[in-house]
């Protein structure tokens, strides 16, 4: 096994279970820096939770999870964030009561303590990067409106916007498209393409042609490990994932 | 405690255990109703102990009743009063469910503070009613005096009458929620309220009748406690914190969690209170019970559920 | 209004204030008589709680129903220095120990405890009516936030902790003064503090520091802090996956209602001439939050019009029909829940648009009240 340092994120033995259920079940999985990602796999292979093992929402019962070297498996949440993975939620969540504006500087990874959220002052750095990244999910025109009235899709894209306030090495994306309009979708596809030479991105899909668009290298899981890793053709053509998706 | 020897240290241990099972009984009575009612609809009833008190009242009603028209009754009318505290409490709270908690499900802090807005009205309806004094029932023989196994064990009867009544209810209760065709509608309704509605499970009767079944439980206690207290408009309110930590440190929702934490409680202070006195014997106990939850907020039994 | 003064919620937030003001400091001292005034700047102490509570349940969706415990702890405070100022040798030369509280005396105890001490010096008692609440809160807050408890658990928790301070201040009469409380306070350095004159004093000085009290809760708000609040309220999740250590912003904000508590009780202690268990049982604890639900739980100058109106309310009802008193306090509470979330600000809001006072800014007015319910997410 080549040393873990290398890879910017190396998942390996990694178990979790539910009272004996194994959700995740010995899984490896590894990333480089600046790639692109999708895992797929049918419902209840595994793949929300393995966000979830990764940016420590749920607590792994065995194996590790190296992010550039430095274990993550007993970090909690917040430190994660720090160490520079960003995770957004298959339901778009984002603070529907507080401006677009709002949503962005929250993110914004300074004041993240008590005592810094108290004597923070936004200031131009602040500023522009707001506007910069409002534009990159075209959502620069919507700054001041509430977050609750935006649409399914643009909070999925503000969702994705509070992580790039974060700058993070890692971002991980969890159905970034479910409720788009089909020109929606072509635009996210973009934005994806975009970002994936500056940040590493772990997208998890169920829209193939979606999948084929931004696709390079896609890994199949079910039943919590790994069935399939390749590109799109050789893992379409992989007989056990037809089987697999086939219901077989 | 080394000025006790050990077989008088343990005829302590063995009568205030005792002693504890009467305040076990009512706290037992009393929190199976608020966990049926918090685990099936997240509502939490502030004016539980006010229940507990129209069962009470019922009691008394009863056996001033009783008293009056057929004196040769008084032996046997508590086991009449029970099935009536249990209907005046149950009455009452599928009228409260119809007025208030019904516009309240799922806004836990709300319920309680409209519920203790309930309980102040409830006091005060008390107050108007009966009188601001205490009333207390008259015993029948049979539950005065005490049963002496040995010459330094003393138990009174009527703490182990009410120790029989708890446990049937509660083996009541288990049946009712895990053998009943109701039962298995309330499980469904708690687990995945739109499915239970889907599959054709009317959710708002299931959760009136819960609501209604809880405080009939609560009122059920009060008949217990006519046994070994006086009722007075405030005596429910005496015993809703101590109730509200039997439901949390037992893990909400867990029927056997409710029993061990009820008796872990009310053995606490009992026995604490011969040691250290009433006071201090709960403000320990409290304090336990509190630290522990501090450390294990999800309670003694709590059931794991993937989230 | 631009700059610095922004906090305040721009022109509407001040005018809001300004009413606030002129209404307490002076149309109040104008219009009513000294013992009516007094009894106004002991509603204001409660404004306090209030107000605190608008900040840690309004805005922070934690509900404590402990907020007698630091309400408690700054009124004990201030009356264990009151006391031991009054109970010199001369005063107490009839007791068997001279020189220490009578009710020490009369349970037969001989010399001074040690934690009353620190409460022979006026700063270090002005010190613990800061510190102590913040450092019981900040303990409490931290144990019970780290491993998630809020909503229902946290509220019963703290209700139970109400109860364990109650039972224990009873108990241990010897230190406490037990049921009849600490009684008897005459002078604060030397200055009787029962005079009219005194009572008027005492009463600008809580009105002004209730001012203060709300003009930092209102810079909290405004700050990111304040934003963070409502993130959390919104999706608490979010606001962890963000890089947040909620538990830190949950308990600081305690910390905060709870020292504001402490003020209010101070105050309450040198108007009142007394501090005792009842004021700080259960009953009290979940009256201050129908005080801000009345006010309105998103509004820090709403918590003092509704201080205000349960406290005299109750002073008119409880003259005339004291037995109606409960039914009407029972029915205050369910209609406000009912029927008015957002209390008196809330209806202002609704039916005075075009002054829009109450609340710092656009965004928390439209904030919905979104429980956390579970233990953990």
């Amino acid at each position: 096994m080549s040393s873990n340092t290398d890879f910017l994120l190396a998942v390996e033995d990694l178990t979790v279970s539910f009272d004996g259920f194994k959700a995740i079940d010995g899984l490896n999985f590894y990333m480089d820096e600046k790639e692109l990602r999708v895992v797929i796999g049918p419902n209840g292979a595994g793949k929300t939770t393995l966000l979830d093992l990764i940016c420590g929402k749920t607590k792994a019962t065995n194996g590790s999870i190296k992010f550039r070297g430095k274990e993550l498996t007993r970090l909690p949440e917040h430190r994660i964030v720090w160490e520079g993975v960003g995770r957004k939620f298959q339901t778009p969540s984002v603070y529907d009561s507080l401006t677009v504006r709002d949503n962005l500087e929250v993110s914004y990874p300074k004041g993240r303590g008590v005592w810094g959220a108290l004597a923070f002052k936004r200031d131009t750095a602040l500023q522009e990067k707001t506007q910069e990244i409002a534009e990159s999910v075209m959502l620069k025109d919507s700054l001041d409106l509430e977050a609750g009235q935006l649409s399914h899709g643009q909070k999925q894209w503000l969702e994705i916007g509070m992580l790039l306030m974060q700058d993070p090495a890692l971002l991980m994306l969890d159905e970034p498209i479910a409720g788009m309009s089909a020109r929606e979708r072509e635009q996210t596809a973009d934005l994806l393409k975009r970002l994936a030479g500056k940040h590493s991105i772990i997208v998890i899909e169920h829209d193939m042609n979606f999948v084929k668009q931004i696709g390079r290298k896609v890994t199949v899981l079910h039943q919590g490990a790994i069935l399939a890793e390749g590109d799109m053709d050789q893992v379409q053509s992989d007989q056990r994932v037809i089987d697999v998706y086939l219901g077989h | 405690m080394g000025d006790f020897t050990t077989q008088e240290l343990m005829a302590i241990l063995a009568m205030q255990g005792f002693a504890g099972l009467s305040l076990f009984s009512v706290l037992l009575l009393m929190a199976l109703g608020l966990a049926i009612i918090y685990g099936q609809m997240r509502v939490i009833n502030m004016a539980h102990g006010e229940f507990m008190v129209i069962g009470a009242y019922a009691t008394y009603l009863f056996s001033t009743f009783i008293t009056a028209q057929m004196p040769g009754m008084l032996d046997y009318y508590l086991i009449l009063a029970i099935p009536f505290a249990f209907l005046a409490a149950f009455v009452v709270g599928w009228i409260v469910e119809f007025l208030l908690i019904r516009h309240l499900y799922h806004r836990p802090l709300d319920t309680l503070l409209a519920t203790w807005g309930l309980a102040l009205i409830m006091q005060q309806a008390f107050r108007s009613g009966f009188g601001a004094r205490e009333v207390s029932v008259r015993l029948p023989d049979w539950l005065q005096g005490s049963y002496r196994p040995t010459m330094m064990i003393d138990i009174p009867i009527n703490g182990l009458a009410i120790m029989v009544l708890t446990i049937l209810v509660t083996a009541g209760v288990a049946w009712l929620l895990y053998k009943s065709r109701w039962g298995l509608r309330v499980r469904c309704t708690t687990t995945n309220r739109e499915m239970a509605g889907a599959v054709g499970i009317n959710t708002r009767n299931v959760d009136r009748l819960t609501f209604a079944l809880g405080c009939g439980i609560a009122g059920i206690a009060g008949a217990a406690f006519t046994t070994i207290s006086s009722t007075g408009p405030t005596s429910g309110s005496l015993y809703i914190v101590d109730t509200f930590l039997v439901v949390v440190f037992g893990g909400a929702g867990s029927l056997l969690g409710t029993v061990a934490s009820a008796f872990t409680i009310a053995q606490g202070q009992s026995i604490l209170d011969f040691f250290i006195g009433g006071s201090m014997g709960k403000v320990i106990t409290l304090l336990i019970v509190v630290a522990i939850l501090m450390i294990r907020p999800e309670g003694l039994f709590a059931s794991k559920v993937r989230r | 209004m631009n700059g610095y003064l922004d906090f305040l919620g721009g022109r509407n937030g001040l005018v809001g204030l300004l009413v606030l003001a002129a209404l307490i400091l002076l149309v109040f001292p104008l219009t009513m008589g000294v013992d009516q005034l007094s009894l106004a700047g002991r509603f204001l102490s409660f404004g306090f709680v209030a107000a605190g509570l608008v900040l840690c349940w309004g805005y922070g969706g934690i509900l404590s129903l402990g907020q007698g415990i630091f309400f408690g702890i700054g009124g004990y405070c201030i009356a264990m220095f009151l006391k031991l100022e009054a109970s010199t040798p001369e005063a107490t030369a009839i007791q068997t120990t001279p020189g220490i509280p009578d009710f020490m005396d009369w349970n037969r105890i001989t010399e001074l405890p040690w934690f009353w001490e620190p409460f022979n010096s006026l700063t270090l008692t002005l010190i613990a009516i800061i510190v102590l609440p913040a450092l019981f809160a900040y303990v409490i807050g931290i144990a019970m936030f780290k491993r998630r408890v809020s909503g229902v658990y946290f509220a019963i928790i703290t209700q139970a902790l109400v109860v364990i301070l109650t039972i224990l201040l009873v108990a241990q009469q010897g230190y406490t003064g037990g049921a009849n409380g600490i009684t008897d306070l005459r002078t604060l350095k030397g200055w009787d503090i029962n005079t009219d004159e005194a009572m008027v004093t005492l009463y600008f000085v809580t009105a002004f520091l209730l001012l203060g009290v709300i003009l930092f809760g209102k810079w909290l708000l405004h700050s990111k802090f304040g934003r963070i609040l409502i993130a959390m309220r919104d999706r608490e999740d979010r606001v962890r996956f963000s890089g947040y250590d909620v538990a830190n912003f949950k308990a600081f904000v305690f910390c905060v209602a709870a020292v504001f508590s402490a003020i209010g009780g101070a105050m309450f202690t040198l108007q009142e001439g007394f501090m005792s268990p009842t004021l700080i049982g259960i009953i009290p604890s979940i009256e201050f939050v129908i005080f801000a639900a009345v006010g309105g739980r998103l509004s820090l100058i709403g918590a003092v019009y509704g201080a205000m109106a349960i406290g005299f309310a109750r002073i008119a009802f409880a003259e005339a029909y004291p037995e109606l008193w409960l039914f009407l306090m029972g029915a205050v509470f369910i209609v406000v829940v009912l029927f008015l979330p957002y209390g008196l600000a809330g209806l202002y809001e609704k039916y005075a648009p075009k002054v829009r006072a109450f609340l710092p800014s656009r965004t928390a007015r439209a904030a919905t009240s979104r429980e956390s319910t579970e233990v953990r997410s």
